[in-house]
């Protein structure tokens, strides 16, 4: 294993920020830690990076302990934090060659530049660098010593679509050259696009994991189909439920049979099924189901 | 695994990087190198460059020097209360903390670099004063002059790291550093010259703060009257001048490494407004 956490704990005064968390991650593996903002997801992985102590368990990444393994432990792990921070007077060449230097095992400033997709501002000032820019910029930093673990805190928030996906290349580019990755995230796509595993935090507490496809059961979740009807009409009655935008939903554990009444209900009546769907309960539906935030948004 | 950069190499390479930002940084270089010397244009102008008769030298002979101290402790003291505080706040520190470098060497190089800004302003200084207006340098202090600059630097550089550690934020870093070296520079013998008609407590005032005594010690390789007095370059040694700004360096040494984080002052301030809401939510 790469990454072995059992009973975290970490308290801050009275306030319990994680709960006795239980994690692994093999070596090569993507995994992504989901949950809202204070569920304990930036803490866990701050102190697996060695910038907070724990209160109390064992973590080990590479087998080392994070709050005492200094210098030598640094060596090994590439750091990407929430928040962007680069000197802005340096040009994204020099800031490369300056953190290159830190490390005994260095990739070469063009590769970087390369995988990150910066090479038209090689030699610009990063204050002249677009806030996508900058945090690919960040994430070449993060991996400019050739980690075996890369930690990546929210790395695509506040991205446009476009920047998103390109950083998503970059970390799928990373995970192929078999790099451990630990990803947190509020984005379920990115979760879905890039994890092997994942696990859901909240108040501090692994509520679930799996793969992005199994986690919270969804893989034995009823399929769901969906439409909505002209006005006027009556549903068919097979037992589904109306919501106030007046679309029909019906969960379907044999959805073959399910489908083919409903549309032999429709075609006897000459109804168009507006918009429909049938679907799995998406990793949304499932997380917020898990972080009881379905309500709140 | 390749070949760890050594760490003296490591020094080198930050004190240059740190410098580059400096000199990109054109408001630090600005009141740094420029605000000193536009101070001597102005009290050269303003009091006319005739011998000061209670110190028998002129205006340029007894400010080149106060200045040129000025200069020092602003390329350490003020910039690196500032800059450290900027750059703690915008995650830097944290981002440096989470890389093999030695938090030592990091600090080596901010201080280094300060130092050397504090060398090129100090020379830069007493250049102008002698190519423009005759300020002259007596040799046989020399080398007083040299322990002197490498303790008032030290001293003040340590004092910067202490703004920095106690400063809430970078905004507020500049307000401290400046609202604690210009009053004091009024009483140190830097912007005014030392007079019988001020009252003697505020010299004594003035005596506990270190600037002071940087300013005496340094000054001394331009006074005539020093020169006159004392045969011997080592006689030119102020050792209590030097005594007590190694006190304060011990002191903020002390204080700066007991008292520095590395991590932005924000973190704690959305820690605890999110434990707020977390308890406001249990409610």
């Amino acid at each position: 294993m790469a990454i072995e956490v059992s009973g975290l704990i970490k308290r801050y005064g009275d306030l319990t920020a994680v709960n006795g968390v239980d994690l692994s991650v093999a070596e090569g593996e993507v995994f992504a830690l989901l949950g809202p903002n204070g569920a304990g997801k930036s803490t866990t992985v701050e102190i697996l990076e060695g910038h907070r102590a724990s209160t109390a368990g064992t973590v080990s990444v590479l087998g080392m302990d994070p709050e005492t393994g200094g210098r030598q432990y640094r060596e090994r792990i590439g750091i990407v934090l929430q928040e962007t921070a680069i000197e802005k007077e340096l040009t994204v060449r020099e800031a490369i060659d300056i953190y290159a230097a830190l490390y005994p095992r260095r990739r070469p400033a063009s590769e970087l530049i390369d995988i990150v997709g910066l090479h038209e501002k090689s030699d610009s000032r990063i204050k002249t660098l677009s806030g996508g820019q900058r945090r690919r910029l960040e994430l070449a930093l993060g991996i400019v010593g050739d980690p075996d673990v890369i930690f990546l805190d929210e790395p695509t928030t506040g991205f446009d679509p476009s920047a998103r996906r390109q950083a998503w290349t970059v970390i799928e580019n990373l995970s192929s050259l078999g790099k451990t990755i630990l990803l947190t995230t509020h984005y379920m796509d990115e979760a879905q696009a890039l994890a092997d595993r994942v696990a859901v935090i909240s108040g501090g507490e692994i509520v679930a994991r799996g793969t992005p496809d199994t986690i919270g059961g969804r893989d034995d979740a009823a399929v769901v189909i969906s439409f909505t009807l002209p006005p006027g009409t009556a549903p068919p009655g097979l037992g589904e439920v109306v919501d106030e935008a007046g679309r029909y939903s019906l969960e379907a554990p044999a959805v073959t049979q399910r489908l083919h009444q409903l549309t032999s209900w429709a075609l006897d009546r000459q109804i168009e099924l507006e918009s429909l769907t049938v679907e799995k309960p998406s990793l949304e539906d499932v997380y917020l189901e898990l972080t009881g935030e379905a309500n709140d948004g | 695994m390749g070949e760890r950069t050594s760490n003296l190499q490591l020094i080198w390479q930050q004190i240059r990087y740190q410098n580059k930002i400096f000199w990109r940084t054109p408001i630090a270089a600005f009141f740094t190198i420029v605000f000193p010397l536009m101070f001597l244009f102005v009290f050269v102008t303003l009091f006319g460059n005739d011998t000061i008769s209670e110190l028998g030298v002129t205006t340029a002979q007894f400010y080149a020097p106060a200045l040129a101290v000025f200069g020092a402790v602003s390329a350490t003291y003020t910039n690196l209360a500032i800059g450290t505080a900027i750059s703690r706040d915008e995650g830097i520190l944290k981002r440096v903390r989470g890389t093999p470098l030695p938090p030592w060497i990091y600090m080596a190089g901010r201080v280094g670099s300060s130092v050397w800004v504090a060398f090129i302003a100090v020379v830069l200084m007493l250049a102008v004063g002698v190519l423009l207006y005759g300020v002259e340098i007596y040799l046989v202090s020399l080398p007083a002059l040299l322990v002197a600059f490498a303790i008032g630097v030290a001293c003040f550089a340590s004092l910067g790291l202490v703004v920095a550690a106690f400063a809430p934020s970078g905004d507020a870093a500049p307000a401290i550093a400046n609202a604690t070296l210009l009053p004091l520079a009024f009483i140190s013998d830097i912007f005014i010259a030392p007079s019988d008609a001020s009252p003697g407590w505020l010299a004594a005032v003035g005596s506990v703060f270190p600037l002071k005594h940087f300013a005496v010690a340094f000054s001394d390789g331009f006074s005539p009257i020093e020169k006159a007095a004392r045969d011997g370059w080592l006689d030119h040694f102020h050792w209590k001048e030097y005594g007590i700004m190694a006190l304060w360096l011990v002191g903020g040494v002390i204080l700066a490494i007991r008292f520095f984080t590395w991590e932005p002052r924000g973190g704690e301030r959305k820690r605890s407004s999110r434990k707020r809401a977390k308890t406001a939510a249990e409610a």
